[in-house]
């Protein structure tokens, strides 16, 4: 089983716009796959199918090789972009509640709920209603509820949004640390450096159609220019003409005596060559390849549409 | 349908420990029990006596005026204008002045009093007098006062209107207390409908704004999420009812034992003198007296109809009324983002509830026609038409058909809101038209 979840051929229509046009997915297992792409793109709709909440007009959905049916819902766990709880009921009773509608047993819910409270240092909120609590405190109330029950799958929209750095590096540790026991996390995201920090697979979406998939390692590879940055110490223009054939100057900027240049390799030259070429002209400090940023990445596909 | 009951039971708790929720309960029976102990607590208060000093110029009602109780009459024989001084000297509540042309035009007589005498003195005596007159104008002219006043008695009659079943038995039945059934039952689940099915509605609202709808949906369908808030409500509804029974029927026999046993011996006193005059009375009155008094009267009308058919009844249209209406509720509380965008669509919803009770008179005068007939087999008028109408008797395939037909109604607009709630509840920032609902049933889950 190398994937925990497959969609296939998925289309989903709406009165007066599609919304996924034959979109395909493959999500390996214990990994964590980005979903990205613009608003109104079609991610939500996406998550919202594989949750089963609405279903598609086309395609078909695979958990575990299996077709994907109810019986899935205890195994997949969905904290939405929008965050909500029931303001007036009490945080304690609300986790029980939404653990047991996951299939839990109340008192299994109880004690993995004594868990995380200790965990996450909230345990005086159990008897305090959601409204009382701020909207941080809220979020992980939240975040709580949807890792409650151990789901092998794990749906996080925006999980970042709506908390302060400290906390949404608490979050992004226990990310990691589901990742590690096994469990595989598929997240919509705008942050694109969360995305190289976290994911190891990615999809693209654009106006309800895939644009981009792959890993994240070989899409920053396939998208790399050839671009060089150098730092030296010595006259631009000494710089500049040695390059000669091996290289064109895109940009430069001179502070002092120090000068950095961005400097992309011609035709089949390379990054060797390049420095053979400058440094009998120049004191090198660093030289180092420009890897694309996914955000550049996704500007750069997304504008191309 | 494990996780339906889970739903049943968060919508059904949180309701039940809200504090108005508590409130109301208690409140309702009070009221209830007030509507009830009030008027007889208020008949038990004893007010003085009222002295009335009689002036009488004309001669003809000295020493005469039949006393009641709580009025006396006193003739001190002194002048109009002597009364009139030393009125504040003397403990007459009020003075009654006859002129002494009583009888012959400008026909007024007076009372001067320091406070109010209250309508039914005044009337009292009014009537007393004008009896006295109508005798002593007959006297005048020799007639046979005894003639005439057998004539009245004998020319009363009441009447009365008796159902002849199939069987050839006739039951006895007040239109009053049929109507008065009928009419507070309707009320009652028109009532309900309202304060329930808003609810649902509020409730649908909120978790539609709050989006915790999202979580819930990735856990449970939306019908089952939808049925079971209406059933967790329906059951909130139920138990307030009950209570409001229990209560009101706790405080009524905790009153009846206190205060209401007085007024029973009190009543048992009275009927006693009332037989012991009624022994030196002609026959005819005494008839008269045996009459059972009102409350009796209700009482039997209410055991000649069939009161367990009723609550039955009752229980049934209450239920499936609130089951049909609480769909659409539901449906548009899915539908919209705040409580100013449902007005739309509650009109058209409550138009069909609000018609029922309007014609409710009518049903009442006319229990056979055929606008009360179709009023109580459609299902969006027939919980509270049908039970307007049932008190006067509704024939049994008629029931049937208008049964079967809510249970039916309420099937389908359950399946039709389910579709408008499914797609509506995770639809944000749109401003809902009727067409827009419209297409949604047509969407795929």
């Amino acid at each position: 089983m190398q994937n925990i979840l497959s969609a296939q051929n998925i289309t989903k229509r709406y009165a007066t716009h599609i919304a996924l046009d034959d979109v395909s997915l493959e999500i390996p297992t214990q990994s964590i796959f980005g979903l990205l792409g613009p608003n109104g793109a079609g991610k939500t709709s996406l998550i919202r199918i594989i949750n089963q909440i609405t279903g598609p007009d086309s395609g078909e959905l695979f958990f575990m090789d299996e077709k994907l049916s109810q019986k899935h819902i205890g195994q997949i766990g969905y904290l939405p972009e929008e965050r909500g709880l029931y303001k007036k009921m009490e945080v304690g009773e609300q986790a029980l509640y939404l653990a047991q509608l996951k299939g839990m047993s109340k008192s299994d819910a109880r004690k993995k709920l004594k868990y995380w409270f200790d965990k996450f240092e909230i345990d005086a909120w159990w008897n305090k209603k959601v409204e009382e609590l701020s909207k941080g405190m809220q979020q992980k109330v939240q975040f709580i509820v949807t890792v409650l029950h151990e789901p092998k799958l794990l749906i996080l929209d925006e999980p970042f949004s709506g908390f302060d750095p400290i906390n949404a590096n608490i979050i992004k540790n226990e990310i990691l640390n589901l990742r590690e026991q096994g469990a595989t996390i598929l997240f919509s995201t705008h942050n694109m450096g969360s995305v190289e920090e976290l994911c190891d697979n990615i999809a693209l979406i654009n106006k309800s159609k895939k644009i981009l998939d792959g890993s994240v390692k070989e899409i920053r590879k396939q998208f790399k220019t050839n671009v060089y940055e150098i730092e030296f110490s010595g006259s631009m223009m000494g710089f500049t003409n040695s390059l000669w054939t091996f290289g064109k100057l895109i940009e430069h900027t001179i502070d002092g005596d120090r000068c950095k240049a961005m400097v992309q390799l011609v035709g089949a030259t390379k990054s060797n060559q390049l420095l053979h070429a400058v440094m009998p002209v120049a004191e090198i400090y660093s030289f180092k390849e420009i890897v694309p940023s996914m955000s550049d990445i996704f500007i750069a596909k997304i504008n191309e549409e | 349908m494990n996780k339906i009951f889970l739903i049943i039971q968060r919508e059904y708790l949180t309701r039940v420990r809200k504090k108005s929720f508590i409130i109301m309960t208690i409140l309702g029976p009070l009221l209830m029990a007030g509507l009830m102990i009030v008027p007889i607590w208020l008949t038990m208060q004893k007010p003085s006596v009222q002295k009335i000093e009689v002036i009488d110029e004309s001669y003809l009602f000295s020493d005469l005026i039949p006393e009641k109780e709580l009025i006396q009459f006193d003739y001190p024989g002194i002048s109009f204008n002597a009364a009139q001084d030393t009125f504040y000297d003397t403990d007459y509540d009020a003075i009654l002045y006859i002129p002494r042309n009583i009888l012959e035009g400008g026909k007024t007589i007076k009372f001067f009093y320091k406070k109010p005498i209250g309508v039914a003195t005044e009337e009292y005596v009014g009537s007393a007098i004008s009896k006295m007159m109508y005798d002593v104008i007959l006297a005048h002219n020799k007639v046979d006062i005894d003639a005439i006043r057998d004539a009245e008695v004998n020319s009363r009659f009441r009447v009365l209107s008796e159902k002849l079943e199939t069987t050839g038995k006739s039951k006895k039945q007040d239109a009053g207390t049929s109507m008065a059934i009928g009419l507070g039952a309707g009320v009652l689940i028109y009532m309900f409908i309202f304060l329930y099915g808003t609810q649902v509605m509020r409730g649908v609202m909120e978790e539609k704004t709050n989006r915790i709808v999202e979580v819930i949906l990735s856990s449970v369908k939306p019908f089952h999420f939808m049925m079971g808030k209406i059933v967790g409500v329906a059951l909130v509804g139920l138990t307030q009812f009950l209570l409001w029974i229990v209560l009101t029927f706790a405080l009524y026999s905790v009153a009846s034992v206190t205060v209401l046993k007085n007024i029973e011996q009190k009543q048992i006193q009275q009927k006693d003198q009332i037989l012991k005059i009624g022994a030196d009375l002609k026959y005819m009155d005494m008839k008269k007296i045996e009459k059972p008094d009102a409350v009796t009267q209700i009482w039997n009308d209410f055991k000649s109809i069939d009161m367990g058919a009723i609550i039955l009844c009752f229980v049934f249209y209450f239920l499936a009324g609130y089951l049909l209406y609480s769909a659409f509720f539901a449906a548009v509380g899915s539908a919209v983002d705040s409580e100013a965008d449902t007005q739309q669509f509650m009109l058209p919803i409550t138009i069909p509830l609000i018609l029922s009770l309007i014609v409710a008179p009518y049903v009442m005068q006319e229990p056979d026609s055929s606008l009360t007939f179709w009023f109580s087999i459609i299902p969006l008028t027939s919980p509270i038409t049908m039970m307007v109408r049932l008190p006067f008797g509704v024939p049994m395939w008629e029931l049937a058909l208008s049964m079967s037909l809510l249970i039916l109604g309420f099937i389908f607009t359950t399946w039709v809101a389910a579709k408008i709630y499914r797609t509506g509840i995770l639809m944000y920032g749109k401003k809902i038209t009727w067409k827009e609902l419209g297409k949604w049933l047509f969407y795929k889950g």
